[in-house]
């Protein structure tokens, strides 16, 4: 099945920097629809409102991370509970990459990154676009 | 030497307080008496002389300017580079923008280098993470020197008030060389306007 790059991406990122280059990178591979979140907690929200095709979390956030948004909407009856969810970290330790697995992430990216991983990640968990 | 010293004066005190302990432990009431008060008043002037020592380290320094400016400038760095990151990528969007009227290879090539900015930018967010722990453990410093201080508080700051020493300036004080924190600085018109009044 063909991926719509006209889907709703959800980013979220406490650093501003960030979401404008996510965004971009996204931009550039065709996909317009995207709304942002500064933290968890903002974007819990969100997915209540919104369907969303893919989100994108960074992992370190306050006042809720990343981990902590995935599992409140991965436990929630939100139309999003499902929803292809990468989770963006500096921080590559083990133990946070299996309790991101465990909790439902459905793959992960270590900053930096470039477009292409972004890319590849997004089509292993969305689709070849 | 000086940790020689140092040594010597902890085992001074171990070895007094064993003395202590020994005699209390003796038969002659009168003379064990006059021997203890002895030794707790040896005991008392290495005491003593160790409050004066770390209270002329200035420990109180830490807390009140030390490592706030520490955490002052790194807040600025972080600032900064939060800043100049908007700045070239307000710049890409302008780039791009333009290029996305033109069809030709160059204009394809200069997107892809635009990308490469975009994707450059990132530092900024990874700097930031690794300053905001750099600060953390700045304020767990911070926090231990308060503990120690309040535990030594009185003695210091009588021995600090005793040295009569100047003020120590800070170093950002002597030179002029540094960038100023935003909010000690004056924006570049203010300076202008300042020389336009004379």
């Amino acid at each position: 099945m063909a991926v719509d790059k006209a889907m709703n991406v959800l980013i979220v990122d406490d650093y501003n920097t960030m979401l404008r280059i996510i965004k971009n990178l996204l931009k550039q591979i065709g996909f317009n629809n995207v709304d942002e979140a500064t933290d968890g907690s903002m974007a819990l929200d969100m997915t209540k409102h919104k369907n969303y095709g893919l989100i994108i979390s960074d992992w370190n956030m306050e006042p809720m991370t990343g981990i902590d948004f995935l599992k409140e909407l991965r436990g929630s009856s939100s139309p999003n509970k499902d929803a292809p969810f990468i989770m963006i970290t500096a921080e590559s330790k083990t133990e946070n990459v299996i309790e991101a697995k465990k909790s439902g992430v459905s793959n992960y990216i270590v900053k930096p990154f470039d477009a292409a991983t972004l890319k590849s990640k997004m089509a292993s968990v969305i689709g070849e676009f | 030497m000086e940790n020689a010293e140092k040594s010597y004066g902890r085992d001074q005190v171990i070895q007094i307080i064993n003395s202590v302990v020994s005699k209390v432990e003796s038969t002659d009431k009168q003379e064990t008496a006059n021997s203890i008060l002895s030794d707790l008043n040896a005991l008392k002037a290495i005491i003593d002389e160790a409050r004066t020592e770390i209270g002329s380290t200035r420990p109180k320094d830490i807390n009140d300017k030390h490592i706030p400016t520490a955490t002052d400038e790194l807040d600025a760095v972080v600032e900064a580079t939060a800043e100049a990151s908007g700045t070239i990528m307000d710049s890409c969007d302008v780039i791009q923008e333009q290029t996305s009227k033109m069809d030709s290879e160059a204009a394809r090539a200069i997107d892809e280098a635009v990308i490469k900015i975009f994707e450059a930018c990132s530092f900024q967010d990874i700097t930031g993470q690794r300053i905001n722990k750099v600060v953390t453990t700045l304020k767990t410093i911070d926090e231990k020197v308060s503990a120690m201080l309040e535990v030594l508080s009185e003695s210091l700051h009588v021995k600090h008030t005793e040295t009569g020493e100047e003020e120590e300036i800070p170093p950002e004080k002597k030179l002029l060389n540094g960038p100023q924190l935003p909010e000690n600085a004056i924006t570049q018109s203010d300076i202008d306007k300042l020389l336009e009044s004379f």
